[in-house]
């Protein structure tokens, strides 16, 4: 909220002077409000290795995050570029593999990773799309600049609490977007439906779309259910559903009922016990079979995960211009691959200046903040990184840009990430917002919900 | 709709109904349980009103391999409180609000957010706490949030299939019920029904017929003092009194019409009978079958009709 200097960034004066001419009783009331409807609401997510079905609120802070209408422009116009480069890519390793010949990708960092599906290789989808649902982790440090902090292509979360988000901020504070001008946000499950039928089986006139979920004791049910309702189709699990025919059906109670796109929140691993693990109970059997036939499309793809990979994040610039001969408008962070023995050597001679996150790792577990930890913690680590450094990689800690949030002693700077959602159909398309999380612990740089992390309402203003 | 969610509804609907109706029982067993002593008759049954709610449930067995003794709080703690007793009232909305969870993209925000902010009232909840704020007005609580639910469908959901799963899964339950505590009563009054129009019976024919919101209706219906016929006649007979057994048969029947087609003939016929017998039957007749044999086949075939509806619609094999 504030710039370098100290002075409060333009785009939040008018919230700022709002803030100042609000009684604090107000607001406390209005932030206990937010609470309780939360909780009414029943919009929570499971805690996995506490006891198991803990609900918990993702912590909500009603400062929200401002995005001036140019700066967002360049964020769309770079997260398109980068989604759709990633999507070439896809289709490219599982195809010709021409980015793996032209030498710009180690061939083996990509075909003996382990998120690269083999039984991908030659199988034609719908559109060429794989990652269908992007779901793109950024971070702003300095004025505007914004780094790619990851791509989540298989089954990235949280786009319900940004548009519960903008609701809880519209039924506290509709003073608020009465005077300002707000970009809506509320769209997002008509274009994710109309994503979702733009890649159905080329024959279907009217294709049927499904949510499918692990079940309701999944961290992220409540999400399933809420883009199924909002979408105004089937959430299913893997028991409501049977394939005959390589065709997928619903059971339902007028009998069986074909399903033709399914947008799928079960990892690859899950998804049928035929063809991956033989002990998912979750999955559809012969689903995989249906797949490949053509007669069903899952989003995202199965195999998605090797483009996201921690190892593949350092050429996703390369695969821009490889691609698109265009220049990546997006940073990447700078990352040390700790495979390589240089590379290696700088990381541990400078572990309290790095993070260092595995390279499969996800949601915040198993990563060093090396300036956080304390030297005990950072010697485990260093112990773990030489067992196995292809295993990790790191990257420095960047100034990232805070924004004023509630803690117990007032309001206070805290960092914050943004995660937009972006999504390729027809086009590739994404709503002005996305999820800001922040760390509520003071100089904490971890905004997983997992780890305590909080939500904000984005704001990205139309000029 | 997905049978899986068809089935979670209609047992969100059953839970919900049975806290109701076990929240009547209670209420009306603890009301009675207050009058004085010589009001209630020594030596008969009813002197031991507390046992009346876990025979209606079917529960006696079980309590008693749980507490050695009757008492009031025995039997409040075990058919309100305990996690153990599926049947109690926190396992019924919890089991309610499970389903309602698993599903809730099939019901309105408004049903999920009003079931969930019930349970979240239920779970809060402990013994004492029920005594100190009085156990009449918890049990008040347990049938408004009950009525409170099922305004909020009726107001708010779309009659798709899910709204009939949920009507089909609130009268079956409802018409049990009713059975039951028909049957039950009728059991421990009986012997002292013989000389009518007495204080005893005044309050405990009373209080059978306000278990289930009967009492009123029975005023302006017969305008005389109560009678075992006429209760009877009320409970099972009248199709304008909603918790009776024929006006449950009239909702289940009307709904399976909306959700039957060809391949579903036998529920529908089997709803058809049982329906017709209710709308056909006469008061005298079922006195002379013997009352209790009467609702004994009733439960039984509505049991039936339940099983049918199962393995048609809910959790069928294919």
């Amino acid at each position: 909220m504030h710039a370098t200097g100290g002075a409060i960034r333009s785009q939040y004066r008018a919230f700022s002077d709002w803030l100042d001419g609000t009684p604090a009783d107000k607001i406390a009331r209005k932030r206990k409000e937010a609470e309780r409807a939360f909780h009414r609401l029943g919009i929570t997510f499971a805690v996995y290795g506490e006891d198991s079905g803990t609900e918990r609120l993702i912590p909500f802070d009603i400062v929200p995050r401002i995005i001036p209408a140019g700066e967002w422009l360049t964020l769309e116009q770079g997260l398109k570029q980068r989604v759709k480069a990633l999507n070439l890519f896809l289709h490219d390793i599982y195809h010709g593999q021409s980015i793996l010949k032209a030498g710009v990708i180690p061939a083996e960092r990509v075909l003996s990773n382990s998120q690269y599906r083999r039984e991908m290789q030659g199988m034609e989808v719908p559109g060429g799309i794989y990652a269908h649902v992007a779901g793109v982790d950024v971070v702003r440090a300095g004025e505007g600049d914004y780094y790619v902090l990851e791509d989540n292509l298989r089954v990235p979360s949280g786009v319900s609490y940004m548009l519960e988000n903008r609701k809880m901020m519209m039924r506290l504070f509709p003073e608020l977007f009465a005077t300002q001008a707000i970009k809506p946000v509320e769209h997002y499950p008509d274009l994710l439906l109309e994503t979702l039928h733009a890649v159905a089986p080329a024959s279907e006139d009217h294709p049927e779309v499904a949510v499918l979920t692990p079940g309701a004791y999944n961290s992220a049910y409540f999400e399933h259910a809420f883009l199924a309702q909002q979408m105004g189709v089937e959430l299913v699990e893997g028991q409501d559903l049977f394939v005959q025919n390589d065709a997928v059906y619903m059971r339902t109670t007028r009998g069986a009922q074909r399903v033709h796109v399914l947008y799928r929140r079960v990892d690859d691993d899950y998804l049928d016990p035929r063809a991956f693990r033989a002990d998912s109970t979750l999955g559809v059997p012969g689903l995989f079979a249906a797949y490949r036939a053509g007669k069903v499309t899952l989003a995202n793809a199965i195999g998605t995960g090797v483009a996201d990979d921690k190892s593949i994040y350092p050429y996703v610039p390369d695969m821009i211009r490889f691609y698109l001969t265009e220049e990546p408008i997006l940073n990447n962070v700078p990352t040390w691959q700790l495979h390589r023995d240089d590379d290696l050597r700088y990381c541990l001679d400078h572990l309290a200046d790095l993070v260092v996150k595995e390279v499969h790792g996800a949601g915040g577990y198993g990563m060093l903040v090396g300036p956080a930890a304390s030297a005990a913690e950072r010697d485990a680590f260093r112990v773990r990184i030489i067992a196995n450094p292809a295993k990790y990689i790191a990257q420095p800690t960047l100034a990232l840009s805070t924004c004023p949030t509630f803690t117990e002693s007032g309001l206070a700077p805290r960092h914050i990430d943004l995660r937009p959602y972006v999504l390729s159909g027809r086009a590739v398309n994404l709503v002005p917002g996305g999820l800001t999380r922040v760390a509520l612990r003071e100089g904490s740089l971890v905004v997983n919900s997992s780890q305590g992390g909080g939500t904000k309402d984005t704001w990205v203003m139309t000029a | 709709m997905l049978c899986r969610t068809a089935n979670e509804l209609y047992w969100m609907a059953r839970h919900i109904e049975r806290a109701e109706n076990t929240a009547r029982l209670l209420d009306v067993t603890y009301r009675m349980s207050l009058l004085p002593y010589d009001a209630v008759e020594p030596g008969l049954a009813w002197a031991e009103p507390w046992a009346v709610p876990l025979i209606t449930s079917g529960l006696a067995t079980a309590f008693y391999e749980r507490f050695p003794q009757l008492s009031a709080e025995s039997v409040l703690r075990y058919m309100i409180l305990d996690a153990r007793n599926s049947s109690s009232i926190f396992c019924c909305l919890r089991a309610a609000r499970e389903s309602a969870r698993a599903v809730r993209g099939a019901i309105t925000s408004e049903m999920y957010e009003d079931l969930n902010s019930a349970w979240l009232e239920m779970r809060g909840q402990n013994y004492d706490n029920i005594q100190l704020s009085g156990v009449s007005e918890f049990l008040g609580w347990v049938k408004m949030r009950s009525h409170l639910f099922r305004g909020v469908t009726f107001g708010t959901m779309l009659r798709d299939e899910g709204y009939h799963f949920i009507r089909l899964g609130t009268h079956i339950e409802r018409g049990d019920n009713t059975a039951r505590i028909l049957d039950v009563k009728y059991h421990t009054l009986l012997p002292s029904a013989t000389e009518v129009g007495g204080a005893v019976d005044y309050y405990q024919w009373g209080a059978l017929l306000r278990s289930v919101s009967g009492f009123e209706s029975y005023r302006k219906i017969y305008s005389d003092v109560i009678t075992p016929r006429r209760v009877a006649e009320l409970l099972i007979l009248r199709q304008d009194m909603p918790r009776s057994l024929h006006s449950c048969m009239n909702f289940i029947n009307e709904t399976l019409a909306v959700l039957c087609d060809d391949s579903s003939t036998e529920i529908r016929r089997a709803s058809g009978e049982l329906h017709a017998k209710l709308r056909f039957a006469r008061t005298d007749d079922i006195i002379r079958f013997g009352l209790h044999e009467y609702l004994m086949e009733f439960l039984d075939r509505i049991s039936d009709l339940g099983d049918e509806i199962s393995s048609h619609f809910l959790v069928p094999t294919f």
